[in-house]
């Protein structure tokens, strides 16, 4: 497909815009000629018709949850209901400047003040941020909290973050970021934290642990009580990354587990669209010791009137220009209205029901690593299943057959992973057909493997070059070249 | 149960296969302890048709929807053609996830590529990412970047930075252990550069910065030695200023809201990020590449992956991840529905009536303009009877300002900033001047 | 491929011609193919002093990034610059040609610490 650089016409239509109704100076009076731009950038004039086919065509070569079921493990693509996108787009949600005096605004900042409300007794932590914009960003700010938290206490050995060796990459990532440095802490056999290698490590060094309940292999951490008892014991902070809320929301609250910090991902367990990599919004609770850190300005509630708050001498500061991503805020404010706690706990039920049905039927045909209950998703590997047929190959195959892959590769501690996670909002009928072509491939595998190692055949593209792309790199559209 | 398609049937049936007979034997693995505590939330769940209601009455609290905005400051009131909404909001897009697979990603990954190649035509610098969280945060990252290249430990930071911007910058440098030095004012509204900083691993300036006022950045670049100069800028205003690129900036950041986004209280927003192709190894973020399939088909699809946080962990350039894609999907729209000749047309009716309204303030004697430097579409009015009075009258009749407080805490008291934008009629801005000047 | 007998192993998956007291350093045909596709290599710069088992550079291929430790101690005095146009040597010829960088050695004792080609095929196998 070409890209909007190549349908250009010289003379496109205008219209968006009226005349200039007040007198025209010209640029170089007003800025001076050396301000002025000299060359305008190549971005081409079309008509209206033309911009509306290419990007109608392009969005033919996608997939979304609207298309079919997205089992991407730890990144809960359940349905994103409609309802959620009217509310976020009514205008008197999106034609509201930040800067506007809170007596304007009194509609958004009671919308965001509840969902803080909401959010709190769902994590069972006294106060909630919707600053966060991402998982990682929620994470960041974590790890901000942890620094502040200590600074305050003058703690300033304590440097270092433990987590386990199954986190997911923006973990250590974040922690980095945030000026400490990582120690892994290897997973037991049964997958979850190996207890005593958490103790060995525990000094006055730690700032604490980083940890995803239930983890990225689907298990929950059976001994997460006496691990958060642990760290809180030796001084540290814990934060619970909430990529996998979904597993337990509605029975189940980090508060009551030892979570100092909590992020949730808005994008994830509360429904808001993932929009081909994000805006998503992660929002972070905390236990009481940490209020005093958290990013301003807070949105708060004095009598019936609801304000920013400034005054907070200990914040961190703040980590986003403004409140966080307000629009997306108002979907998952929508989304848990609908729902109430009967429909957060169905959530976790219909979720945890779905991923044990599909791993106790697939682990008949793939390898389980570890057969045991899951929650929400399940890990299984492709290895043994034929002679030289890796995840890539499953993955590439399953395209062909209209589904997309689930996570592959990771975590890194399952061997050719493919991590499957169905969500509440997948029917049985829908996860026996997905479980069906993962059987037919895996047949394939053994009897026809270069359907696997061709495949992709019957996708817009095929397998993509990416040693290519990575050796001579193209990132713009090349006009200067024939 | 809403948005759950299995029936009692169903899951029925699903327990007795796995060997199971009720739902509750499957959270066997909560302790004790966590599951008697729970506590509901106290929310009884509600049709689709009373929330609807709910919201729609808290939107209409928003008296701001109503008003005429004059507030600037980074987040702007410019139209967004109607094409783009629609297009924008096609699920194929809306409900995708991050393209980690090719083949079936083609519509997502085809749009970062063009919005890459938007962003570096725009700031004419050779490479941009698909996208960072805001123009806060792409200027903080900026600025972490300048410290791994160059290693000094100190940043020089501009003091006419947006109030937000600086907020964030200082909490991320403060993490990383960067010392932040500020660079003066002149009278003019622009930086002091008579002598700069030397031992700093980056010099950041924002321009248009938060007074409206463009910054000569003219020969800066090679004064700073091998420090890294990071401009933040106002991206719909490159469609008239020369962009940073053509004064050799090496780093060029900025908030995209004004390419097609809603104000939407003040999120999601569009951080841009472009930079010079030798620093790509320390680029953060994700960017999408061109290559082809094995049938030689040209195709897209992310690259330069080993410095992102899913392989690199702990020495990432970044923790980004999930980033702004679906703002930087509008915006991409929004800049191919009125083209380049649109752009220009669009970026000088911002300039022209923001010089309108300063010309009417100044002939009507309403308030004096306090800097002298060239602006583009926002400029500082100390207006005649107090800035208090005047916002006052301003807000009754029905337009929106910032209160003096925002300029009095960059060091302009008494004061008030206003933005223009092609969406102000002539009308309305005479009506401004008048208000301004103490009409009612 | 077979393992140049003349040449030392380490554990990482570096393999060590020594020559008097410098020795050219690269990874073993192991470690490319395992890697896949090399897009990049990081050299170390010119000049600068490793330690035994401290970093020397890494090797990137599209997926994974894989640290090269030096197998002994010393000053770098040559890096292959070859290897910034065409990384892709290191997949074609890992023993030879793809080799990464020339250390003089401060310690050349360090050498008994070393794996035969015999041992390192009997760690591979």
């Amino acid at each position: 497909m070409r890209t909007i650089f190549e349908r250009g016409a010289p003379e496109a239509a205008d219209g968006v815009f009226p005349a200039c109704d007040v007198p025209e100076q010209g640029a170089a009076a007003c800025l001076g000629a050396d301000l002025v731009r000299t060359s305008p950038p190549r971005i081409p004039n079309t008509t209206e018709t033309t911009v509306v086919r290419h990007y109608t065509r392009l969005s033919k070569l996608n997939y979304g949850v609207d298309d079919g079921i997205y089992p991407l493990g730890s990144c809960t693509m359940k349905y994103n209901p409609k309802v959620n996108e009217d509310a976020a787009a009514l205008p008197g949600f999106a034609n509201v400047h930040p800067g506007a005096d809170e007596r304007y605004a009194q509609g958004s900042l009671e919308l965001l003040y509840e969902l803080t409300q909401l959010l709190q007794g769902i994590a069972g932590l006294p106060a909630v941020t919707l600053q966060p914009v991402a998982g990682a960003h929620g994470e960041l700010t974590g790890m901000f909290l942890f620094r502040k938290y200590f600074e305050s206490r003058g703690e300033t050995k304590r440097t270092r973050i433990l987590l386990p060796d199954s986190a997911h990459g923006t973990n250590p990532a974040s922690a980095a970021q945030a000026g400490f440095s990582v120690t892994e802490i290897p997973s037991n056999a049964r997958g979850t934290v190996d207890l005593g290698a958490l103790r060995a490590e525990l000094d006055d060094t730690v700032a604490g642990i980083m940890l995803t309940v239930p983890n990225t292999l689907g298990i929950f951490e059976e001994n997460i009580l006496e691990v958060t008892r642990a760290v809180r014991e030796a001084g540290g902070l814990c934060y619970f990354d909430g990529a996998n809320l979904n597993s337990f929301i509605g029975r189940a609250r980090p508060g009551d587990m030892g979570a100092d910090v909590f992020h949730f991902n808005l994008h994830k367990t509360l429904s808001t669209p993932h929009g081909g990599g994000g805006p998503g919004a992660g929002a972070v609770a905390v236990s009481e010791r940490l209020v005093p850190f958290l990013p301003v300005p807070r949105v708060a509630k004095r009598g019936d009137r609801y304000q920013l708050d400034w005054d907070a001498p200990q914040s961190i500061g703040s980590v986003h220009s403004f409140f966080g991503n307000v629009l997306v805020a108002i979907k998952a404010y929508a989304y848990v209205q609908q729902l109430g706690d009967e429909g957060l706990r169905a959530v976790s039920e219909n979720a945890v029901l779905n991923a044990n049905y599909l791993q106790e039927r697939l682990k008949r045909t793939y390898a389980l690593p570890y057969d045991r209950l899951c929650k929400h998703e399940f890990v299984l590997s492709s290895e043994g299943l034929a002679e030289g047929v890796t995840t890539l190959d499953v993955a590439k195959r399953l395209i062909d057959y209209g589904v997309h892959p689930p996570t592959v590769y990771f975590p890194l501690i399952v061997h050719e992973a493919v991590m499957i996670e169905p969500t509440e909002t997948e029917s049985r009928e829908s996860l026996d057909r997905f479980a069906e072509i993962l059987e037919r491939i895996a047949a394939e595998a053994r009897e026809h493997p270069e359907l696997l190692h061709e495949a992709p055949t019957r996708a817009p593209v095929r397998r993509l070059d990416q040693t290519a792309a990575a050796r001579t790199p193209v990132f713009k559209f090349p006009f200067d070249a024939e | 149960m809403r948005y759950i398609p299995n029936a009692d049937a169903d899951r029925q049936a699903m327990l007795r296969s796995i060997g199971r007979t009720s739902v509750d034997e499957l959270f066997s693995d909560l302790p004790e302890s966590v599951a008697k505590a729970y506590r509901p939330v106290g929310l009884p769940p509600r049709s689709e048709l009373e929330v609807v209601e709910e919201l729609t009455k808290l939107s209409a609290r928003n008296e701001a929807a109503e008003r005429i905005p004059l507030l600037g400051g980074g987040i702007y009131d410019h139209y967004v053609p109607r094409a783009v909404h629609h297009l924008a909001s096609r699920s194929e897009f809306s409900t995708a996830y991050t393209p980690y697979q090719p083949e079936i990603s083609q519509g997502t990954l085809t749009v970062m590529f063009e919005f890459q190649t938007m962003v570096c035509e725009l700031t004419q610098m050779e490479i941009a990412n698909a996208s960072m969280y805001d123009g806060a945060t792409a200027l903080a990252e900026a600025v972490l970047m300048a410290e791994r290249i160059r290693k000094r430990g100190k940043v020089a930071v501009a003091a006419n930075l947006f109030s937000h911007y600086r907020r964030v910058v200082n909490t991320y440098a403060w993490a990383a252990g960067i010392d932040l030095v500020e660079i003066p004012l002149a009278s003019s509204g622009r930086c002091d550069f008579g002598r700069l900083p030397d031992g700093v691993s980056a010099l950041v300036v924002q321009s248009p910065n938060a007074f409206g006022v463009i910054e000569t950045l003219a020969g800066l670049k090679n004064r700073l030695g091998d420090a890294l100069l990071i401009v933040a800028t106002y991206p719909l205003a490159l469609g008239i200023l020369e962009p940073p690129g053509a004064f050799g900036a090496d780093v060029v950041v900025g908030e995209g809201q004004c390419l097609g986004l809603p104000m939407g209280y003040g999120g999601p927003l569009l951080g841009l990020f472009a930079t010079r192709k030798e620093h790509l190894r320390q680029l953060p973020g994700r960017v999408a590449g061109r290559t082809v399939d094995v049938d030689g088909r040209l195709g897209y699809t992310m690259t330069a992956q080993t410095r992102e946080q899913h392989i690199r962990r702990e020495k990432a350039t970044s923790n980004i991840c999930t980033n702004s894609a679906h703002c930087a999907l509008s915006a991409t729209m929004y800049l191919a529905s009125i083209g380049a000749s649109g752009l220009h047309r669009v970026a000088l009716l911002n300039l022209e009536k923001a010089h309108y309204l300063a010309a009417r303030v100044e002939k009507n004697k309403s308030g004096t303009l306090v800097f002298d430097g060239p602006f583009y579409n926002e400029f500082v009015v100390r207006p005649k009877g107090g800035a208090d009075a005047a916002r006052e009258r301003l807000e009754a009749a029905g337009f929106l300002v910032e209160p003096p407080q925002a300029m009095a805490d960059l060091g302009v008291p008494d004061a008030l900033r206003l933005a223009v934008t092609e969406r102000r009629t002539r009308s309305e801005l005479d009506r401004v001047a008048d208000v301004l000047g103490g009409k009612r | 491929m077979a393992y140049p007998t003349a040449f030392r192993y380490t554990k990482e998956h570096e393999w060590v011609k020594i020559d008097g007291n410098r020795a050219r350093i690269g990874i073993t045909d192991h470690a490319q193919a395992e890697l896949g596709d090399v897009v990049f290599v990081e050299l170390p710069t010119v000049g600068a002093d490793v330690k035994q088992g401290g970093l020397l550079g890494t090797v990137e291929s599209v997926k994974a990034v894989s640290d090269v430790y030096a197998p002994l101690s010393g000053k770098v005095i040559e890096a292959n610059r070859n290897l910034e146009q065409s990384p892709e040597t290191v997949n074609q010829s890992p023993h030879d040609a793809g080799w990464i960088a020339v250390i003089q050695l401060s310690n050349p004792a360090e050498a008994g610490s070393l794996l035969d080609a015999a041992a390192y095929e009997a760690l591979i196998a």
